[in-house]
């Protein structure tokens, strides 16, 4: 009897002492991608925006992405007018990780076949816009592989990004930005459509099969 | 023929109803362009409000020259019927209320030449009318505004047609125009044969053209199929199918493309042969005609 409750000490002493080293572990890791992040005090990139939601047909616009520290981000067309996000505007990783939060580790995952450490973030502000950030972190190169961003009002807001000749400044060459749209509707009487009944029923299919998820897909690539 | 063709141009020019329609359109663009420089952004926000819940939108950039000609149609191009029924009913009625057509079937030409060289005169003044349109809504606004990408709001969603794209559009929606305002003066000038005074075939011809309106725009399954295909009013506004670019399974517009060719071409089908129809009747009952007047 002695024997075992001893042997359950040293387990739990065991345990104790494991998560302790892992939360500082996965502090560690956050702070260390944070640093990562905060090499940059400002850039401008030229890239381009490709968006994809079910009421906006738009073509593929040349952007140039302006940065300056801490979270002040804008994109702007170079040749003219176009619809820019205001998520992609407003949902960064400066932004994020410029908050205080409280870390959770969630394991580990893979993304296209790497092994990434989940790491959820929950701001300490109660009045925060960000209810809480899941990152997903690639560990040995310190960089934020994809992230998921759960907002107050806006619903959930996704980034995947792919890394190149930036990525010791943790900046993404390939920026995949997902969030939820309101749908939108003009009554028929404001615009008169031309319709006269024969719509191509390609094109009738495309908009039923985007219409299901009023969700926008932005890709920017520097 | 061309002797013909000017003596009724002449008339038509010398009619001050002629000049009604041109002084209408000159103030209803410059009203609108002058009403959208002073407060158009308010006019953008109402237009944009559900898109700009997602997006950031550059109002003044939005509010080009390109954009403001596409309201400027969207208005106008309701109106102008009336404008062409103004001259095209009154060209047979218009001699037989003055006494003239009497006189003028005497001369030594057919009847068929004479009807088709009337219908001549008012193709002639439709085009005219809309090479003004043209100047003041095109042209006008691509001079107070300037010129950018240009978006198109549907009521299913919102497109943008790149800058250098836009043009040709323009160039193929006056086109469009001229062949759906020709069916309008078709009817009209078909009324015209059967009355003795302008009045009549003017009003008629509006109404006619209002109440097919409305049947084309009523979202009743019924007329779906069966009516609405074969009303020229639901014609009437395919130059806007110009505007309606095609894209790709990304949602990615093309350039140069058209959504729907195949509803554009059936319009100018539809279209050419209503003005056939209306023409092909309105000589065959004039050269029936009895002239007493």
């Amino acid at each position: 009897m002695k024997k075992t409750v001893k042997c359950m000490m040293i387990l739990t002493t065991l345990l104790f002492v494991n998560s302790f080293i892992y939360a500082q572990d996965i502090n560690a890791l956050v702070q260390k991608v944070k640093a990562k992040i905060e090499l940059v005090n400002d850039y401008e990139a030229k890239g381009k925006m490709k968006t994809n939601v079910a009421f906006l047909k738009v073509p593929i616009a040349n952007v140039m992405v302006y940065f300056k520290k801490p979270n002040k981000l804008k994109i702007k067309n170079e040749k003219g007018f176009s619809f820019i996000p205001k998520g992609a505007v407003n949902i960064n990783m400066n932004n994020i990780l410029s908050n205080k939060f409280t870390v959770l580790d969630a394991g580990v995952d893979k993304i296209a076949g790497l092994a990434v450490r989940v790491v959820k973030l929950l701001p300490e502000d109660d009045n925060s816009d960000i209810v809480l950030s899941t990152l997903y972190i690639d560990e040995a190169n310190a960089l934020i592989k994809k992230s998921k961003t759960t907002t107050r009002d806006n619903g959930t807001y996704e980034l995947e990004m792919s890394y190149g000749k930036f990525a010791a400044y943790g900046l993404p060459d390939k920026v995949i930005f997902s969030f939820n749209t309101k749908d939108y509707k003009l009554p028929k009487g404001v615009t008169f459509d031309f319709e006269d009944g024969t719509k191509q029923p390609k094109a009738e299919d495309k908009t039923k099969a985007k219409k299901a998820v009023p969700r926008l897909r932005l890709i920017i690539i520097v | 023929m061309w002797k013909l063709l000017q003596i009724e141009l002449f008339k038509i020019s010398r009619r001050p109803r002629t000049y009604i329609a041109f002084v209408a359109i000159a103030a209803i663009v410059f009203l609108i362009q002058f009403a959208l420089k002073a407060d158009g952004k308010s006019y953008i926000d109402l237009i944009t409000r559900d898109i700009e819940e997602s997006f950031i939108i550059d109002k003044e950039k939005a509010l080009n020259g390109y954009f403001i000609c596409f309201l400027l149609l969207n208005t106008l191009l309701v109106q102008v019927p009336v404008l062409v029924a103004l001259i095209a009913g009154d060209s047979i009625s218009g001699e037989a209320n003055m006494g003239t057509l009497r006189l003028l079937v005497s001369k030594p030409i057919s009847r068929t030449q004479l009807m088709l060289i009337k219908f001549l005169a008012c193709f002639l003044f439709t085009v005219a009318l809309l090479i003004w349109m043209a100047i003041l809504a095109l042209f006008g606004s691509m001079l107070i505004f300037g010129t950018d990408n240009m978006m198109v709001l549907k009521s299913t969603g919102a497109t943008i047609i790149e800058r250098g794209d836009v043009f040709w559009r323009y160039l193929a929606a006056f086109g469009y125009a001229i062949l759906a305002l020709t069916t309008v003066a078709a009817l009209a000038f078909l009324l015209s044969v059967f009355a003795e005074n302008s009045i009549g075939p003017i009003v008629a011809t509006v109404c006619i053209v209002i109440v097919l309106t409305i049947l084309s725009n009523l979202n009743v399954p019924m007329f779906d199929k069966t009516i609405r295909p074969w009303l020229f009013t639901t014609y009437m506004v395919g130059w806007k199918g110009f505007f309606y670019i095609n894209y790709n399974d990304d949602g990615q517009t093309i350039t140069g493309s058209v959504e729907n060719w195949h509803a554009i071409k059936r319009g100018i089908f539809l279209l050419t042969g209503h003005i056939i129809l209306f023409v092909g009747i309105a000589i065959w009952v004039f050269r029936k005609r009895d002239i007493l007047s």
